[in-house]
């Protein structure tokens, strides 16, 4: 029997959507989830479950798509990710549970995202989402609680701080929260979500929705306070002090800037500054509101992640002409190939195999070009991608007005400066075990902190990991 | 969300024109504030992220002093007794390095007067011997000079000659070098003082920290937009190293900052900035109160 192709996900068109910041992807309509739901093949030993770094049982929320039982699907999920339509829409599904989708060899896996996304804007349509206390199913208590009442019961004289209010954050604070553990987030920011809402732009992931999922949270009887730095504003001795335990999910640090002469010219800035202005900061709506944004008419973006293609298509949209330089080819490009492809469409033009050598500024040091040169590929490095060499006398510029840097951020010091007892690496990342837990150990930590620079689903997979290492702690 | 009822402003006064003074209440960042920190304020939903160095703090409360120069600060000039901020996080930034030195110079231009007050005050209690340098454009316009009355000496600047000598702080700064070399100095103003400043304590290889008031969006190291060159010899070459005001500083030794760069980077929403305020006049009319 032939395998039927995937339901496609009705889109905004590139020309309706690349003046705007509206979401590009529409999401199915109940009748199109429903037709690709039907696709799943149910298998007795679901690979897509083992691709998945939070473990959801997948088939079982897809069946009961089919089944039309939408609060049962919605439930299931909920047991497992607490931010299901944040997920649906940014997780890099490719490389987990649609990689891992036994019809992924035909090319035709399930678009488990799509259906994610689906079920979780359901709920929020007809208001299944909201009800307190709900979700504390069996699913979540642990296995190794599993036959002991007394711990689980115990957890909930228990209180845990959790410092960070982005995807790893958000996850342990859904995680114990669900076992009535007491959770206070604190952010530093003026809003909550971290990432979600600073860095990934609003035509992938409308505020709104982080919003929704983040409230949510207080109907486990999370509590979240904002504007508050821990470190200067609560020293790390006080929290030891008052909680029993400590998750540290602070994030990506300082941008890397790659250090090429005019890195300090005016119209030179790393994706974290133009997408914080735009995304956190709204700066796209200047002057209604107040943050500015400097676009110009051509933008040079380097890089080839996720960041790099947000940039991009944020710049795109701001009216700018937009290159983006990358040092290897499209094939070693390490962003979502929904996104390349989406760019593309888009009109964002790509040059491969160029890096910047150097900034050029005019006489009031505002940039005005960058100087590329060509690259060829040679032997492979210890990632296993093959190392881009410059060719010489390749060079050439790119007139630009504004170049944005996306390559990758360095550890975030502005917590561990004082907290000099927690072991780091030689990169600044924290080190810990396999379930968050550090050199301190009442102190756990996941998502980029400890990884560097990664996705928000690995972050959350560390998060739900870091929670079951919380909870044997407190039940030890 | 949770918020705990803070960020009221208990105290507000006008200390000179288009120049005012704010006890705001978040015990949190009184009770935590060392000398040099900043905090960042936004005054509505919509409002950009202004960063303010903290001028002292007491009991529950900490003071500000703001001078209206944009539309976001003119917006938090308008703010009364008993309104509440819409955010305020801090304290932020590497507090001020507070040891005994010796012989101290402390130099506070404009509304830096403000912020080099709890650093001299603590570098007092550290022991040393402070003279502070005070600098205003007309006497009018000198602010907080009566609470300087601890330091072993205070000496005036006006541009006038109004008040002090006529002239400008680094002439205060040139006339103490006549007669002793301070071991350390503090300077925190415009950004044109804190270089020429800085000029003159290369001149003499005087250490001197200097507060960079950059462009900022986060304040908590993730943006890099408050990047700042710095320059040194080292081992015979020119290291140049790329800094972040917010989580690196912002007190920084002046003679290493690539001041040209510095002072570029902070015009560059001016055509913006001129925007906003236009917008905003147009609006709110009449600014003569200020």
């Amino acid at each position: 029997m032939a395998v039927k192709d995937r339901i496609p996900v009705p889109e905004l068109e590139p020309s309706k959507r690349k003046k705007n910041f509206m979401e590009v992807s529409l999401g199915y309509t109940f009748e199109l989830a429903y037709q690709e739901a039907q696709r799943c093949l149910q298998c007795k030993v679901p690979t897509c479950i083992s691709g998945c770094p939070v473990g959801i049982d997948i088939p079982g929320f897809i069946i009961e798509i089919v089944r039309g039982n939408l609060k049962k699907s919605y439930e299931i999920l909920k047991s497992y990710n607490y931010l299901p339509a944040i997920c649906g829409r940014v997780c890099p599904q490719e490389v987990q549970c649609e990689g891992a989708c036994v019809l992924n060899k035909m090319g035709k896996p399930i678009n488990i995202g799509a259906l994610e996304r689906f079920v979780a804007d359901f709920a929020s349509q007809e208001g299944f989402d909201d009800e307190r206390g709900k979700f504390s199913s069996s699913e979540s208590i642990p296995n190794i609680l599993k036959s002991e009442p007394d711990k689980v019961s115990a957890l909930k004289s228990k209180k845990v701080a959790v410092v960070g209010s982005g995807p790893a954050g958000l996850t342990v604070a859904s995680e114990l929260g669900k076992l009535g553990v007491k959770v206070h987030v604190y952010e530093a920011l003026h809003e909550f979500g971290g990432v979600l809402v600073y860095g990934i732009p609003e035509f992938r992931l409308p505020k709104e929705i982080v919003k929704r999922e983040v409230l949510q949270l207080e109907t486990l009887g999370v509590e979240l306070f904002k504007n508050i730095p821990v470190g200067y504003a609560i020293h790390p001795k006080e929290l030891l002090e008052e909680y029993d335990a400590v998750f540290v999910g602070v994030g990506a640090g300082t941008p890397k800037f790659m250090g090429i002469p005019g890195s300090e010219l005016n119209g030179v800035y790393s994706a974290n500054e133009f997408l914080t202005r735009v995304n956190l900061m709204k700066a796209y709506r200047f002057p209604e509101y107040d943050t500015p944004i400097k676009v110009g008419k051509r933008v040079v973006v380097v890089g080839g992640g996720n960041t790099a293609m947000d940039a991009a298509r944020s710049a795109l949209r701001l009216g700018a002409q937009v290159t983006v330089v990358y040092r290897r080819t499209e094939a070693e490009m390490p962003a979502r190939r929904a996104e390349i492809h989406h760019a593309k469409e888009e009109g964002i033009e790509f040059l491969f195999l160029t890096n910047p050598v150097k900034y050029i500024g005019n006489e009031s040091g505002k940039l005005i070009g960058v100087e590329c040169i060509k690259m060829e590929l040679g032997e492979s490095d210890e990632s296993g991608r093959r190392k881009p060499i410059p060719i010489p006398n390749s060079n050439f510029v790119v007139e630009a007005d504004i170049a944005i840097e996306a390559i990758g951020t360095e550890s975030n010091r502005f917590l561990l400066i004082q907290f000099p007892d927690l072991k780091t690496n030689k990169y600044g990342y924290i080190i810990t075990n396999e379930y968050g837990q550090t050199s301190i150990p009442k102190v756990f930590a996941g998502g980029d902190i400890v990884t560097g620079s990664a996705t928000v689903i690995l972050a959350m997979g560390a998060g739900k990991k870091a929670a079951e290492g919380i909870v044997r702690f407190l039940t030890e | 969300m949770n918020e705990i009822q803070r960020n009221i402003i208990i105290s507000k006064s006008r200390l000179a024109k288009g120049t005012y003074e704010f006890w705001i209440d978040n015990e949190l960042i009184a009770g935590n504030a060392k000398p040099g920190q900043f905090v960042i304020i936004r005054t509505s939903e919509k409002g950009e992220r202004i960063p303010i160095t903290i001028a002292d703090s007491y009991g529950s409360a900490f003071r500000i002093v703001v001078k209206a120069v944009g539309k976001s600060t003119i917006e938090l000039c308008m703010k009364n007794e008993k309104e509440q901020l819409f955010d305020v996080v801090g304290p932020l930034g590497k507090p001020s390095e507070i040891n005994y030195y010796g012989k101290v110079i402390v130099i506070g231009g404009g509304v830096g007067i403000a912020a080099i007050l709890p650093i001299a005050k603590a570098l007092k209690n550290a022991g040393n011997v402070v003279t502070g340098i005070l600098g205003a454009k007309t006497s009018s316009e000198l602010i907080l000079k009566s609470e300087f009355s601890f330091a072993d000496k205070v000496v005036v600047c006006t541009d006038d000659g109004s008040e002090g000598i006529k002239g400008t702080v680094v002439d205060g700064m040139l006339k103490e070098f006549e007669m002793e070399i301070p071991n350390i100095i503090w300077a925190v103003g415009p950004a044109v003082m804190m270089k020429t400043t800085s000029k003159v304590a290369s001149e003499y290889n005087v250490p001197i920290w200097v507060s960079l008031n950059a462009i900022m969006v986060d304040g908590t190291g993730m943006c890099g937009g408050c990047r700042v060159l710095l320059r040194k010899e080292e081992d015979g070459g020119i290291k140049e190293e790329i800094k972040y005001v917010c989580v690196d500083g912002p007190e920084f030794d002046g003679r290493y900052v690539d001041w040209d760069s510095f002072i570029r980077r902070l015009q560059q929403y001016k055509e913006e900035e001129k925007q906003a305020l236009d917008k905003f006049l147009e609006r709110v009319g009449d600014m003569s109160w200020l």
